[in-house]
């Protein structure tokens, strides 16, 4: 792949915390149509690294250009949004007063979402039949008009990154979403986001070794603000730097 | 609302509130009209006035359900903007005195005795219906439009933002007490004769003025239920329950609630506009920070989040008050505030939810299929 096919670069971006460096330094770069998998131990500066590319937060210096050369770098987080950046958070936020297919339905994505457009508004066939689409590659057909809130734990997650995919994001930024998921949810999550990365280019966060496993081709480690490996699973996990910080901090990745 | 062929507890509370709005804009003015007046059916001129100002109470009350039960966001100063409303219509009233007032002049009586020779340049919109009515709805709506922008846009949430609110109850109500602002200091604005050409103390002009505020109140809540039952009112409730999440789907929450906070404080504008002909004076004492702060009380005992409850619950509570004070008048403000803290504290959901849960328990085996998420009415 050449440099063309970037979707994202991070150049030298660096989060000062008032003198903790959360990100510091860190040069990272994603192409389009890329599942990508980041991991490294603890404090690494891994959500960090999300939370400045959809402009959750302000980097302290660096930059960070998306699609065809756009400095994110500065831009509220609704301008990333419409840009097509989508952010799946860690842990779930749904609109729990909301039906699931009202929480669909506000997280389509549309011309306008102004108060007055939206005060009007009412969906299209079109836009129904998306979000009947999105149901069913979220498995959640059955739960439609249930409330989000009396989901379970893993349909959460799965219900917002529905919302997130009907926001028709070119990068998909997703935080740990197995994490607290049965075998079977994660089995199933980790089918949901490959299937995914056909059409857009995803970063996932992700602890859960066999996870990784299962769903990544090019697996980027984080420690202290910095890249310091990028490879294949068993090229990063062969590789004695970073065997040393894992170890070093003695959690193992089995 | 669609007929449905099973009489679901949405259809069934659509038509029970058809019907107490048939009660209220029929029923009630005609057993004030019709029976004789030692009929036990007969409905005094004094409740029938009583209620009309329940009823402005609920236009209020409306409002802070908005933006308070579906948006999240307590405001602690809609009586401020009740005040504006209430003081605009109070000013147009004042000025149709003329030379009936005590001391035979145009000006009003506070401006005699506290000398102002002439009517100050700002009470001039005043002296035609228009700009009594016009400026009850506007000036509060302009007021709110500044200070919700510069609030909500600088992102002030939360507790932060009620604190505010609060500040501005107080600060208005020191604002109106001065004689300097000429409205009338801490006497406020009284005496009212007449509107229109009719004589306020009439008991026709009474009734049609609670006809008008039921009116009024209908429409305040079918626009209210037309916003909450749009994507822009799910986009409210959204906000309440993960603000972040709303702005990662493209929207911007703060001109949602700076929306909503201007629809309450017109609201709040109208209901003060219609308050005062029934009452006959407005004073800052209905303006500060205790009648905002009732508001609240108001809402979260008939239910926040439902419309219904916070026209019932604004209804209940001054029934509550009018009948309590005849007997124990030292002891309401101890029974409003035991009230405020067994509901919030025992009944999240209000007198509303209690009888939601009472009938959906008669009729339905499994409970909770009607619960929160259908909020529409």
């Amino acid at each position: 792949m050449t440099d063309g096919d970037l979707i994202l670069t991070c150049e030298n971006v660096v989060m000062d915390y008032d003198g903790f460096k959360a990100l510091n330094n860190c040069n990272f770069r994603v192409h389009y149509n890329e599942l990508r998998v980041v991991i490294g131990p603890n404090g690494a500066g891994k959500t960090t690294l999300l939370d400045v590319i959809c402009g959750k937060t302000t980097p302290t210096s660096g930059k960070i250009l998306f699609g065809k050369g756009i400095n994110l770098v500065g831009k509220n987080a609704e301008d990333i949004t419409k840009l097509g950046v989508g952010r799946k958070f860690q842990a779930p936020s749904v609109y729990g007063n909301l039906s699931v297919w009202q929480n669909l339905d506000l997280s389509v994505k549309r011309p306008s979402k102004g108060v007055f457009p939206t005060l009007m508004g009412r969906s299209s066939p079109a836009e129904r039949a998306r979000i009947e689409e999105t149901l069913e590659t979220i498995g959640l057909s059955t739960h439609a008009h249930d409330r989000a809130g009396a989901l379970s734990h893993g349909q959460k997650q799965w219900l917002e990154i529905g919302m997130v995919i009907l926001q028709e994001p070119s990068l998909l930024l997703v935080d740990e979403p197995v994490a607290g998921m049965s075998d079977k949810e994660t089995e199933q999550t980790g089918r949901l986001l490959t299937a995914l990365s056909e059409k857009q280019a995803i970063v996932v966060i992700e602890h859960d070794m066999d996870f990784v496993r299962q769903i990544a081709k090019i697996v980027t480690v984080l420690a202290e603000g910095t890249v310091i490996c990028e490879g294949t699973v068993d090229a990063v996990q062969a590789d004695d730097h970073v065997r040393e910080i894992y170890l070093g901090r003695a959690k193992v990745a089995h | 609302m669609p007929e449905q062929p099973v009489a679901r507890p949405d259809s069934r509370e659509t038509m029970s509130l058809y019907l107490v709005g048939l009660v209220l804009l029929v029923v009630l003015p005609l057993l004030n009209v019709l029976p004789a007046d030692d009929s036990w059916l007969h409905l005094s001129d004094f409740r029938l006035n009583q209620f009309g100002k329940f009823l402005a109470f609920a236009i209020l009350a409306l409002g802070l359900d908005l933006i308070w039960g579906y948006c999240g966001v307590l405001s602690m100063g809609q009586g401020v903007f009740f005040g504006f409303g209430a003081y605009c219509m109070g000013m147009y009233l004042a000025l149709q005195i003329g030379t009936e007032s005590v001391y035979g002049s145009e000006l009003p009586d506070f401006m005699v005795w506290t000398q102002v020779k002439e009517l100050p340049l700002f009470w001039y919109p005043f002296k035609s219906v228009v700009g009594g009515v016009l400026g009850a709805i506007l000036v509060p709506v302009l007021f709110a439009t500044l200070f919700g922008f510069l609030a909500f846009r600088s992102r002030i949430k939360g507790v932060y933002f009620a604190i505010i609110t609060q500040a501005l109850a107080f600060a208005a109500w020191l604002v109106f007490n001065r004689n300097e602002t000429r409205l009338g200091g801490t006497n406020g604005l009284t005496d009212f004769k007449q509107a229109l050409g009719f004589r306020l103390s009439d008991p026709s002009t009474q009734r049609g003025l609670y006809i008008l505020t039921v009116v009024a109140l209908g429409a305040s809540y079918l626009f209210c239920r037309w916003i909450v039952a749009s994507r822009a009112g799910k986009v409210l409730i959204a906000i309440r329950d993960s603000e972040s999440r709303v702005t990662f789907s493209g929207y911007t929450p703060w001109m949602y609630k700076l929306f909503v906070f201007v629809v309450s404080a017109g609201l709040a504008g109208l209901a003060g506009m219609l308050y005062v002909p029934q009452v006959g004076i407005i004073t800052p004492a209905q303006i500060g920070v205790l009648p905002s702060l009732e508001v609240v009380i108001w809402v979260a005992v008939g239910g926040r989040g439902t419309l219904i409850g916070a026209v019932l619950g604004a209804v209940a509570v001054n029934y509550g008050r009018s009948v309590l004070t005849n007997y124990f008048p030292e002891a309401w403000p101890f029974i409003l505030g035991g009230l405020f803290v067994v509901v919030v504290t025992m009944f999240p959901d209000g007198l509303l939810g209690m009888i939601r849960k009472v009938t959906a328990r008669k009729d339905t085996p499994a409970p909770g299929s009607n619960a929160d998420g259908r909020a529409a009415a």
